[in-house]
């Protein structure tokens, strides 16, 4: 077999190249400067971030990669303002963020509609704590919901909703308030993977069409891929900055793209930050202690 | 069925099993009840006298031990007496269902037999206004405390430490307070419910509220809820089906208090009537009043779970 040989996944094409020149030369959005955050836990200091630097432009798509416990979380929680840093700033259109609040939109990776509200209600909820009437905030919810194609369950309840529907409400909550930027907690991590594909086209077409800044988290390689501008890698102990890559794969994009050269190669290089081949001797605890096992009486000598 | 399908770990039984699953609940006991009452070899430890022939001190429907009874028969027949006659039957404490049935049909029907005792409906009324009053006082204040100091590390500071301490004191030990400071009627009644009542309730509903999901709050200030709308549209929804079910256990509690409290001050209500009918030997009456009492609570907490269903459409399935 012939290894089949990729470009980089640095080459972009000129229609990438171009857009990517025009993407740096919108304003920033989102700036993060020196994040630093420590959490004092039982066994000692746990530095989840370090010295976290990153700009994401108007409009932009931008992706978080990286392992388990690399601070993904923490970091987008910092930018709703759920948490503090320890040191660094955030700046939203170049004033610092203090608290959460209704210019960042949050969809969690959890499902935190509120059960007790039918899902008009639940969407209202923004709007009348930004001072909407009852009757506006109806109507514009009611389009919200329109938007993200649950208009049959305006009054149903949460927990009549399956996982997908319950997060597009949970975005068409998070957008009714028309955030200048959307944050991403591995919305759809809980979803199979068709509803997954399907909730991933629908948030590309509400993105396309709001004026949305996206932050989006995920540990899935192709989903990150598939919805980025640019993507984040963090890596882990402590969650760092590993590398900040142009998704060479043109935009728009569309589910075809998935096994083309652009996608693999990035993919690949995503697959080596993230699970680097030399890891040394964490690899080796990593494996199971298979050695000892004593074979008898199997009924298949070996599973090849 | 199989064996494995009775006992599914938490799985729930098909709907018909589990009625009648249910319905041996009751079944059982009352069974074990009949089973003791009127299967003499089970158990009737007593005599009752029906002739009693040479025993001097023996009366006809006298109940005396069955060891004594033969004694006496023995003793009796030695003496060249004529023996006593009597049938084997239970002590007087443990009456038969349909002696309770009777006592409880009759107990709505006939007048009591002395003029100071009261009917069993006054008795049982008397008792539900101390329950309730107290209950709701509690709650008025029991509430509101235990959902801020659920909410509020402040006030979780502030109450808890002090309600601890409390809750320790048994409420019956203030009975002579409460009646010194108000009265004897059914003030003092109230509040030995109400301390009874209250001290928990704070600390359950604290607990309960501070089981709410995290994650609701920060959805909830993401969309741009301050202290208070996260206190009044997220933590108290939020909490309420909930709240409403650590009442209804609570109220179970009372009811426990309420025994006591009735024996303080001026004897009154549902308690009085029992011990009353005790005094006399009147244990039909007895078990009457405990069974009607049972049976309020029962009917009362179905009530209030059917209510619960229609208070909170939300709430999945159970
Ligand atoms: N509240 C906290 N207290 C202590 N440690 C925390 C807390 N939150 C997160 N951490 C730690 O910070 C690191 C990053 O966590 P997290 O942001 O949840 O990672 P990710 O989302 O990438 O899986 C982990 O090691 C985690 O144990
Ligand atoms: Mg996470």
């Amino acid at each position: 077999m012939t290894p089949i040989v990729l470009p980089s996944y640095l080459d972009q094409s000129a229609a990438v190249k171009d857009r990517f020149d025009r993407l740096k030369q919108r304003p920033v959005s989102l700036e993060v400067k020196h994040l630093h955050k420590h959490f004092d836990s039982a066994g000692g200091q746990v530095t989840a971030l370090q010295d976290i630097n990153f700009k994401a432009y108007k409009r932009e798509f931008v992706c978080v990669i990286g392992p388990s416990g690399c601070g993904k979380s923490t970091l987008v929680r910092i930018l709703a303002g759920l948490e503090t840093p320890s040191s660094g700033s955030v700046l939203l259109n170049g004033k610092a963020v203090t608290g959460p609040g209704p210019d960042r939109g949050m969809v969690f990776q959890g499902y935190t509609l509120f059960p007790w509200l039918s899902v008009k209600r639940n969407v209202m909820f923004g709007l009348i704590e930004a001072g909407h009437g009852k009757t506006t905030a109806e109507e514009q919810a009611l389009q919200w919901i329109e938007l993200v194609g649950l208009s049959r369950f305006v009054d149903s309840y949460p927990h009549q909703l399956s996982g997908g529907m319950k997060q597009r409400v949970a975005i068409a909550r998070a957008l009714a308030n028309q955030p200048q930027i959307l944050l991403m907690d591995e919305p759809f991590g809980a979803l199979d993977p068709q509803t997954r594909a399907k909730m991933q086209s629908h948030l590309m077409e509400i993105w396309k069409n709001i004026d949305i800044t996206v932050v989006f988290i995920t540990h899935d390689l192709d989903e990150a891929i598939y919805l980025a501008d640019r993507i984040l890698v963090l890596k882990a102990h402590p969650g760092e900055v590993n590398e900040v890559i142009e998704v060479s794969v043109p935009q728009p994009r569309d589910p075809s793209q998935l096994l083309s050269d652009e996608f693999l190669a990035t993919k690949r290089r995503l697959e080596e930050l993230i699970h680097p081949e030399d890891d040394g001797d964490e690899l080796a605890t990593d494996k199971l202690n298979m050695v000892r096992m004593v074979h008898v009486n199997d009924q298949v000598p070996s599973v090849f | 069925m199989s064996s494995s399908q009775w006992l599914a770990v938490r799985k729930n039984l098909p709907a018909k099993p589990r009625a009648m699953v249910a319905f041996f609940s009751f079944l059982l006991p009352i069974t074990i009840w009949c089973l003791v009452s009127y299967v003499p070899f089970l158990w009737h430890p007593m005599v009752e006298i029906q002739d009693k022939g040479g025993v001097a001190y023996f009366k006809s429907g006298m109940l005396v031990e069955r060891e004594l009874f033969e004694q006496e028969r023995l003793t009796a027949i030695e003496n060249q007496l004529q023996p006593p006659s009597g049938i084997r039957t239970n002590p007087i404490y443990l009456p038969a269902p349909h002696e309770v049935a009777v006592a409880l049909y009759t107990s709505f029907t006939t007048e009591p037999k002395r003029r100071s005792e009261k009917w069993l409906h006054e008795s049982l009324w008397e008792s539900i206004q101390v329950i309730f009053w107290g209950f709701v006082l509690s709650s008025l204040f029991g509430v509101p405390l235990g959902i801020l100091a659920g909410t509020y590390d402040f006030f979780s500071r502030l109450f808890e430490p002090f309600i601890e301490f409390f809750r320790y004191l048994p409420a019956p030990a203030f009975g002579a307070l409460a009646v010194a400071i108000l009265g004897i009627y059914h003030q003092p009644k109230i509040a030995i419910i109400f301390i009874g009542t209250f001290f928990q309730q704070v600390l359950v509903i604290a607990n309960t509220t501070r089981k709410l999901d995290p994650s609701l709050l920060e959805a909830a200030q993401t969309l741009g809820a301050k202290n208070k709308a996260l206190l009044f549209k997220v933590v108290v929804p939020g909490v309420l089906p909930d709240l409403y079910r650590d009442m209804r256990i609570l109220l179970g509690w009372a009811w426990t208090y309420l025994i006591v409290s009735e024996l303080v001050g001026t004897s009154s209500g549902i308690t009085w009537f029992i011990t009353q009918q005790a005094r006399y030997k009147n244990f039909d009456n007895v078990f009457a009043a405990i069974m009607i009492i049972g049976i309020i609570g029962l009917s009362f907490d179905i009530l209030l779970a059917l209510i619960g269903k229609k208070l909170f459409p939300w709430q999945k399935a159970q």
